[in-house]
């Protein structure tokens, strides 16, 4: 019998305490032991950027973290990303959100949540990024449906929204 | 794609991490950032029987001047070799080339030790060190030592570490005055892994005659390669376009030995390495010509 390791954490401000196994993912401890499945999970090995989350508020990819080391730490996910805003999901979406639905930011939507994931502290950062800045910043994120050029505008109507 | 089971340890000290690796050998792997090893661990390539988590031992991360040489702590990120005053000061060379190892996201999480031990030869890192010529302190339960980074790379994916020893500190001697710097590669993506790259240092003297120069690629053999011909073309000249272009014939005729991947063959590699150097050392001669290094 693998031993268990017990883990706390914050993820969207909401603490859980559960026991896993130290080989159990981030990625899969989120979407399986939580229910939080708008993680995604593209590649497994780091490459696609699907599985991005903030990990103590800096973006990082959840298939490349066991969920043991999470212990003490506090995750971000997608379903966190309205409520951080106004506090209340109900009151709706995120700027950020807003403007990838309204720039027409995302296809069949599997990338999105990393993506999104990934521009929150860029944005934090970089309030006024350049198009070539906001390229490389989701050089880490894999799309195969936009071509990115949506994305990118995404990205720079949210940052007007943020600023 | 998942992990075969594990036996974890998370150590909160140095001290009971270097009694664990001795106690476990290389039974065990040490996990730094885990950007490298874990993919690996998820392909089920590598299948530790216990991994040391080294993320709690906070005594590891650190970046600080003391007398002539800059400090940094194995477990120090990557993302705050990005970021941190000290580096542009000490070494615009590393400044330079941390934007181009891996992504944001692996930056934040992935650390300077965990890619010097992991020693791919198309990363970044170990080419940086290489051409600053660094030193390495590892230390085991009982013992510490010094090995020059020269020393340290000893083949693909391969260190000079005994099993029970760990990285622990990364020491960056003061660049000598006049000193100019490059660092160049071509990617298919920004972030992606490298079919070439080059860290060049040139160093001249009050009359621009070369004093000193290095020269090291990455991706183009088993481990950081180290142009010694083609540095040795340069010293003792003032580095004209000629003189240039012959250092590059150098390094990218006979010197580098790449070996191609699905989305490069060899000789396309040693084109990438001539162009990259004449454009990496013709950057350097001119910040060594402007002095801009303090």
């Amino acid at each position: 019998m693998t031993q268990l390791h017990p883990v706390a954490l914050k993820v969207n401000g909401i603490p859980y305490k559960r026991e896993v196994e130290s080989r159990l993912l981030l990625s899969d401890f989120l979407r399986h032991e939580l229910g939080l499945t708008g993680t995604h999970v593209g590649c497994e090995h780091g490459v696609c950027g699907a599985c991005t989350i903030l990990f103590d508020g800096q973006s990082m990819r959840s298939c490349l973290i066991f969920a043991v080391q999470a212990n003490g730490h506090s995750i971000m996910t997608v379903e966190g990303l309205a409520s951080s805003h106004s506090g209340r999901p109900e009151e709706g979406l995120h700027p950020l959100q807003q403007a990838f639905w309204e720039a027409h930011g995302l296809q069949c939507g599997y990338c999105t949540p990393g993506i999104l994931m990934t521009m929150i502290p860029f944005l934090e950062q970089n309030p006024s990024p350049t198009e070539d800045e906001i390229r490389h910043a989701l050089s880490g994120n894999l799309c195969r449906c936009t071509g990115y050029q949506h994305i990118v505008d995404a990205v720079k109507l949210a940052a007007e929204k943020m600023r | 794609m998942k992990p075969a089971p594990f036996d974890y340890h998370v150590p909160d000290s140095l001290e009971k991490a270097l009694d664990l690796l001795h106690e476990y050998g290389d039974q065990a792997k040490l996990l730094a950032g885990g950007q490298s090893l874990v993919p690996a661990m998820n392909f089920r390539v590598v299948q530790p029987s216990i991994l040391i988590d080294l993320n709690r031992v906070g005594e590891l991360g650190y970046i600080r001047e003391e007398d002539s040489v800059l400090r940094i702590g194995a477990m120090t990120r990557e993302r705050q070799l990005e970021f941190d005053p000290l580096i542009p000061r000490w070494s615009p060379l590393l400044e330079e080339a941390m934007p181009h190892v891996a992504h944001p996201q692996i930056r934040n999480r992935g650390t300077l030790g965990g890619s010097l031990a992991n020693a791919d030869p198309a990363a970044e890192l170990p080419v940086i060190m290489l051409a600053l010529g660094a030193r390495l302190k590892a230390r085991s339960a009982s013992d510490e030592r010094w090995i020059d980074a020269q020393d340290f790379f000893s083949g693909m994916f391969t260190t000079d570490l005994a099993p029970d020893e760990i990285l622990v500190e990364i020491e960056l001697p003061a660049n000598p005055p006049r000193t100019g710097w490059s660092f160049m590669e071509v990617a298919p993506r920004a972030g992606d892994y490298a079919l070439m790259g080059v860290a060049a240092l040139v160093t001249l003297d009050e009359n621009g005659v070369c004093r000193q120069a290095r020269l090291v690629y990455l991706n183009a053999g088993d481990g950081p390669v180290d142009a010694n011909d083609a540095a040795a073309i340069l010293k003792g000249q003032v580095p004209g376009d000629d003189v240039i272009e012959s250092a590059a014939d150098s390094a990218s005729q006979t010197e580098i030995n790449p070996f191609g991947n699905v989305h490069t063959s060899p000789e396309f590699q040693r084109h990438l390495a001539n162009v990259l150097t004449k454009k990496a050392l013709k950057q350097a001669v001119k910040r060594a010509s402007e002095d801009n290094l303090q």
